[in-house]
């Protein structure tokens, strides 16, 4: 009998195209996306080599990064920005590469149109210029981000240089208590491993409450993965799964006879992973980072934490200066923080459902005078589903602003940036130093945190709110 | 790209954990579509003050340091993005190695496309490393051919490297030029998955 095999196993030991003697194995890359900041390098390498797309169609390409998320009608203001979107345009007509474009109705997110679209299946391998490709790895794929010299390479190749990674299962045991969502859940993984915790692995994510999670909280797991370190995370793919894709854009015609293939990709019993960690959803809590990465992080209930109580020197260093950075003190209350902008959006966190999660919160609330607020949809198609739920009225109306599909603050490349020393809610990934702009400091949250925070004007334990 | 085989250089200490991507080429720079000249950007927000003038306080803004070609770090360097204008722009910067506990996985592969060498030494050899480069003009000798690097006061350390990387990198060899050879086993591989044959 075959030896039994975990998820990555398979979808590795399918996708090994060759191991030449001396040489790391060819992996076959099955999708490729592209976006216009980590391309225009590669597109002008294959140029220079006189080298073509090997299989166009196997790529997909959106500008996402840069994108006003104002009036799409405008020119864009920032020609550095509008040089880059024409020439991610002009090697996508050259290389006959597919693209959603700024006028695009299906423009959006790399990582949230991949999956809208059904370009996202399961057992793929998935590739992107971007770390949070780790996204798709919700659906079932293994999927990772590259640099631009891979970029060139899978569109070359359509394959990739690589060595296997190792495998990690995180197993979550019990269900998320109310008000505790995903985004808590994984921030709470990422501050047990830390940010390097994953370094190495590929992420399985299994138990009971991963296989109750809808497809969009799957994604905001799998899409911080890369915050503890992992490449990639994935989780098996399941009936959630196919009913997500099922009627899909680019779903396979046949679709059945796909699910019986795709059926068979769940680890095997008994498969071994590398390492094992186990943790109970029942102990998680909304969390709110108050560090300069995702792992300094804790509990909305919880105070600041002082750098002293760190054991080890670098977590102290990095604490003392995260805290100065952040300007806070340790032993203060998180709840008391005060916050002037609040952030919802990004690839983690701009999904119909986070939208849905946020209006909730926010329906029949102002805005508190004192805070600034965003809504940014993950894609034209969000922002249309929200618009026709009404959810956009109920942002307006509490005077959040309502925006175009984009990255947006989640790094600011476009004009949606903080201002030095600003204070901002987001729902976003990354906390690090600057990232939301030079001097702003991001604390990161779920979507219903974020709204909640928006109205309070401080941060407040989502777990005790009055839904009006 | 530039072969690597031996090198000797001055070393720069960065005395932080978790240089994330965002830090080594801040959001601002990476809307050049060029790979050259990021050098100018590296560590921008750490490197200079409000007003443009460099942050004297700031590591490499030392005048000892000034043509190091060596970066000694702590653990997980290169953490966050995929953007590989970080290894352009500390190899644009003049930096040929870096030399750290742990390296993010990404940031690590970006470096051999570059023709860059990170080294991951262990804590007491970098904690070690850093003692020593603590005094002015401290040079390490690396050679990649025998996987060891040394300074001129007896400190040795050896560290290992994938060895199809390391002869990329002791070549200078083109990856994509590499994987082109095996183009035939690609469209076998692609006809077994049922794909139509490429410019069929
Ligand atoms: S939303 Fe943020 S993390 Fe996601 S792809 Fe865009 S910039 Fe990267």
């Amino acid at each position: 009998m075959p030896a039994p095999r975990t998820l990555l196993d398979k979808i590795w030991d399918d996708h090994v195209v060759c191991t030449p003697p001396g040489e790391l194995p060819l992996l076959y890359i099955d999708r490729h996306l592209v976006h216009e900041v980590t391309s225009p390098q590669a597109f002008e390498g294959l140029r220079i080599a006189g080298r073509r797309v090997r299989r166009p169609e196997a790529t997909f390409a959106t500008p996402d990064h840069n994108v006003p998320t104002t009036d799409r009608r405008l020119p864009i203001a920032d020609p550095v920005s509008k040089q880059q979107i024409d020439t991610l345009r002009a090697n996508c007509r050259e290389f006959g590469v597919k693209l959603y474009d700024l006028g695009d109705a299906d423009q959006g997110i790399v990582h949230v149109i991949g999956p809208e679209l059904g370009i996202t299946q399961p057992g793929m391998t998935i590739v992107c210029g971007d770390s949070h490709t780790a996204t798709h790895g919700a659906l079932g794929a293994l999927a990772f981000g590259i640099g631009t010299s891979e970029v060139e390479h899978v569109l070359a190749t359509q394959t990739l240089r690589q060595g296997k990674p190792k495998s990690f299962e995180i197993r979550v045991t019990g269900r998320l208590p109310a008000g505790v969502t995903a985004k808590d859940l994984v921030l709470h993984i990422i501050g047990r491993l830390s940010t390097e915790g994953g370094t190495g692995y590929v992420l399985e994510y299994t138990g009971e409450c991963i296989r109750a999670l809808g497809m969009a909280e799957r994604m905001t797991v799998c899409n911080m993965s890369i915050e503890a370190g992992a490449r990639a995370g994935m989780i098996a793919p399941d009936a959630t799964t196919f009913d997500y894709l099922r009627g899909r854009d680019f779903a396979p015609r046949d679709f059945e006879r796909a699910v019986a293939v795709w059926e068979k990709l769940p680890s095997d019993p008994g498969a071994a992973y590398d390492r094992v960690e186990i943790f109970s959803a029942a102990d998680v809590v909304p969390q709110v980072t108050w560090g300069t990465n995702p792992a300094q992080v804790v509990g909305v209930d919880a105070r600041v934490p002082d750098p002293g109580s760190f054991t080890d020197v670098n977590d102290k260093s990095s604490a003392a200066r995260a805290l100065d950075y952040m300007g806070l003190a340790g032993g203060m209350p998180i709840v008391e923080i005060p916050l002037d902008r609040v952030f919802i959006g990004s690839c983690t966190n701009s999904r119909i459902e986070d939208l849905r999660a946020a209006a909730a919160v926010v329906r029949g609330y102002r805005v508190a005078p004192s805070v600034r607020a965003m809504v940014v949809p993950g894609s034209g198609r969000v922002k249309r589903e929200a618009e026709a739920e009404g959810l956009d009225r109920v942002f307006t109306a509490a005077g959040f602003e309502w925006r175009e599909a984009g990255c947006s603050m989640c790094l600011g490349m476009n004009p949606d940036t903080l201002a030095p020393g600003e204070r901002c809610a987001s729902t976003s990934n990354r906390n690090f130093e600057g990232r939301q702009g030079k001097g702003g400091r991001t604390h990161l949250v779920s979507p219903a945190m974020a709204a909640a925070a928006a109205v309070s004007g401080h941060f407040v334990d989502i777990r005790s709110w009055e839904y009006r | 790209m530039e072969p690597f085989t031996t090198h000797s250089g001055l070393v720069a200490a960065l005395d932080r954990a978790n240089v994330d991507t965002d830090q080594i080429i801040p959001k601002q720079f990476l809307k050049r579509i060029e790979r050259t000249g990021f050098g100018q950007f590296l560590f921008f927000d750490w490197r200079f003050l409000p007003d443009g003038s460099p942050d004297p306080a700031f590591e490499l803004n030392q005048p000892a340091v000034q043509g190091a070609t060596i970066l000694l770090a702590r653990r997980n360097f290169g953490c966050g993005s995929s953007r590989e204008h970080a290894p352009w722009a500390l190899a644009d910067y003049g930096f040929r190695a870096v030399i750290a506990p742990t390296f993010a996985d990404i940031f690590f592969n970006n470096c051999f496309q570059n023709g860059m060498l990170p080294i991951r030494l262990t804590e007491a050899e970098v904690d070690e490393l850093f003692k020593r480069a603590a005094g002015p003009g401290y040079r390490l000798h690396i050679d990649l051919r025998e996987g060891t690097l040394h300074d001129d006061a007896g400190f040795t350390a050896s560290f290992t490297v994938d060895p199809f990387r390391r002869q990329c990198l002791l070549e200078g060899l083109d990856d994509i030029g590499l994987s082109l050879r095996h183009t035939d086993a690609i469209a076998v591989w692609e006809a077994a998955h049922g794909l139509p044959a490429v410019g069929g």
